[in-house]
């Protein structure tokens, strides 16, 4: 092949397609074959489809020699969290107790894809029903970060981020619930985008906490994560709680506040002066108020909210079963105890607790009402300025094993967090590098319910001068 | 501080319908103490008169037509998914 097909962009590889300069089939394959040869090194993908990939992009290479026009999205190769359901793929969560799972539907937003020509390629790993920002709780193996191998890619869509760096396809789709796209994006230097809430349907997606979850792309700039994010938003008769948002977008100039954490970025921030942006505030994130609090309002909420969507994993409709339950309440218990791993069952123990009779009123109902309290303020900030600029996390990523204790663990979440109480969308993109391991870092931008498209014409301009997110030395593969 | 021993757990796992070990027990036991501890922030936030939010949408209830909509899958697919079936029905173990 002539062309570098090395970290192609939607766009780019779209030019190649039309042009005849490559077919999708040779795209499928140098995908497939780059998996075949580092994932052993990254472990970032559990189940390659080769076959099904391959015989999608024969179709489409037919298309382009009977000179039919072609979608941007035509024949793009794409990953996919496991927790995705794709029909004829398996899809596991990570979890050992959907081990062979194969779902007999696909997702809302596989099928969009699909329906637009991307091409799925392989399913990637997380944490064990998303649960995690690590993805060392994947009830299969850790992934490690391309950047740093030692180094977690964050989580839970550790998997999609770390594919996305690695160029094991060129986006991946990921689930955020409490920072789960963004922070994996931060710590492998790619773009990430939780929607709105509402803004795409979760149908067919494992669910862990359903008035957090929120669908969106990880991509190597924003431009693609738009393209991705214009083909799986919208209303879904099979979800009620997707909204009709009107995305539409203005070219005013934006006024931002942007929230120091300790000093992280801020040099960074000062450097870069860019057209149409002004920071017109700048402040502590000690000032917003309301992270720590959201973040123990989120620990109370999810663990309650994955108590009762868990509830379904009860070895009878699908899934594993245990072998050892000699009647229906053992194939329950044995079946919950066998199959979960450790933090998937401490959230459903938070859960039942914090549910329980007694209890409620001081966790359960509190923590709704500071869900209240948070989303007040956060909306209160965005009708004062367009958007809240902060950085994604308070650290690059860190080592492999080396917070094993869950609050540790928790608070990587602590800036992204307050964003999923309000429901309000936020990108995350490659802004800095850690000077001391010479890793990336990421930026948040933060808008209104419904101006996804503000945030990422936000990010665009600003890759459009940073150019952070097209830097690969450093990656060790 | 929150203290939490086995029987808080022990009572919290038959909730969840979990079998834990021992070994597990122990564990969670001495994870959920400090998790309490943790979240324990929200008790201090002034609360009173405020609404709790159970959902960022604004929507409620959300109508559909009443009309059958026929399934893409077929019922005999989702049968199959089960561990155990029989004649076309999903099999349980014995209730009591």
């Amino acid at each position: 092949m002539m062309e570098d097909l090395n970290y192609l962009t939607i766009s780019r590889a779209h030019d190649l397609l039309k042009m005849k300069k490559i077919t999708a089939q040779d795209l499928v394959k140098f995908y497939i074959d780059k998996i075949k040869k580092n994932n052993p090194k990254i472990k970032a993908v559990i189940t390659i489809s080769e076959k099904d990939a391959l015989k999608k992009a024969k179709f489409i290479d037919s298309k382009i020699s009977e000179g039919k026009e072609i979608g941007v999205l035509e024949g793009i190769p794409y990953t996919a969290k496991e927790m995705f359901m794709t029909k004829g793929v398996k899809t596991t969560a990570a979890s050992k107790i959907l081990n062979d799972y194969v779902a007999p539907y696909s997702a809302t937003s596989i099928k969009k894809l699909e329906e637009h020509g991307a091409i799925l390629i392989a399913k990637v790993n997380q944490d064990e029903f998303a649960h995690g920002g690590s993805t060392e709780n994947s009830g299969y193996h850790p992934t490690h970060n391309p950047w740093d191998l030692d180094r977690v890619p964050g989580g839970s869509s550790g998997g999609s981020a770390a594919a996305v760096a690695a160029d094991f396809g060129i986006f991946s789709l990921g689930t955020d619930t409490g920072g789960s796209i963004r922070q994996p994006a931060a710590y492998c230097g790619v773009t990430g985008l939780k929607p709105s809430y509402g803004a795409v349907s979760r149908y067919g997606v494992v669910s862990m906490a359903s008035s957090f979850d929120c669908i969106g792309p990880i991509a190597r700039n924003a431009e693609d994560a738009q393209i991705v994010f214009d083909a799986i938003k919208g209303l879904d008769s099979k979800d009620s709680t997707t909204v009709g948002y009107d995305f539409s977008n203005s070219n005013d100039e934006t006024n931002a506040i942007y929230y120091q954490v300790g000093n992280i970025l801020d040099e960074e921030i000062s450097k870069h002066k860019i057209e149409g942006i002004n920071i017109a505030q700048k402040e502590p994130v000690e000032k917003l108020g309301i992270t720590n609090e959201a973040l123990a309002a989120y620990y109370v909420l999810v663990p309650s909210e994955i108590s009762s969507n868990l509830e379904r994993y009860d070895g009878i409709r699908y899934g594993e079963s245990s072998q050892k339950a000699s009647n229906l309440s053992e194939t329950y218990f044995k079946t919950r105890g066998e199959f979960f791993g450790t933090e998937v069952k401490r959230r459903n123990l938070i859960g039942s607790y914090a549910l329980s009779a007694g209890y409620y009123d001081a966790y359960y109902k509190k923590a709704m009402q500071v869900r209240t309290i948070v989303k007040e303020k956060v909306d209160k900030v965005l009708e004062k300025y367009d958007v809240i600029i902060v950085p994604t996390t308070t650290e690059p990523a860190f080592k492999i094993g080396s917070k094993s204790d869950p609050i540790e663990m928790y608070k990587t979440d602590l800036l992204t967090v307050f964003v999923n109480l309000a429901g309000v969308p936020s990108v995350s993109i490659p802004f800095g590098i850690d000077e001391d391991t010479n890793l990336p870092l990421g930026l948040q931008i933060i808008g209104k319910q419904g101006d996804d498209l503000k945030i990422l014409e936000i990010a665009k301009k600003i890759q459009s001068l940073t150019k952070y997110h097209e830097r690969v030395e450093g990656i060790t593969l | 501080m929150n203290k939490i021993n086995r029987s808080d757990i022990e009572a919290a796992a038959k909730l969840s319908r979990i079998e834990l070990d021992s070994k597990n027990i122990n564990s969670i036991t001495e994870d959920f103490g400090s998790i309490l501890n943790f979240v324990e922030i929200i008790q201090k936030a002034e609360t009173g008169g405020v609404a709790p939010t159970s959902q960022v949408t604004g929507l409620n209830d959300v109508w559909r037509d009443d009309e059958v909509v026929k399934s893409e899958v077929e019922p005999r697919v989702l049968i199959d998914s089960a561990p155990e079936t029989l004649d076309g029905y999903v099999k349980v173990k014995k209730v009591l």
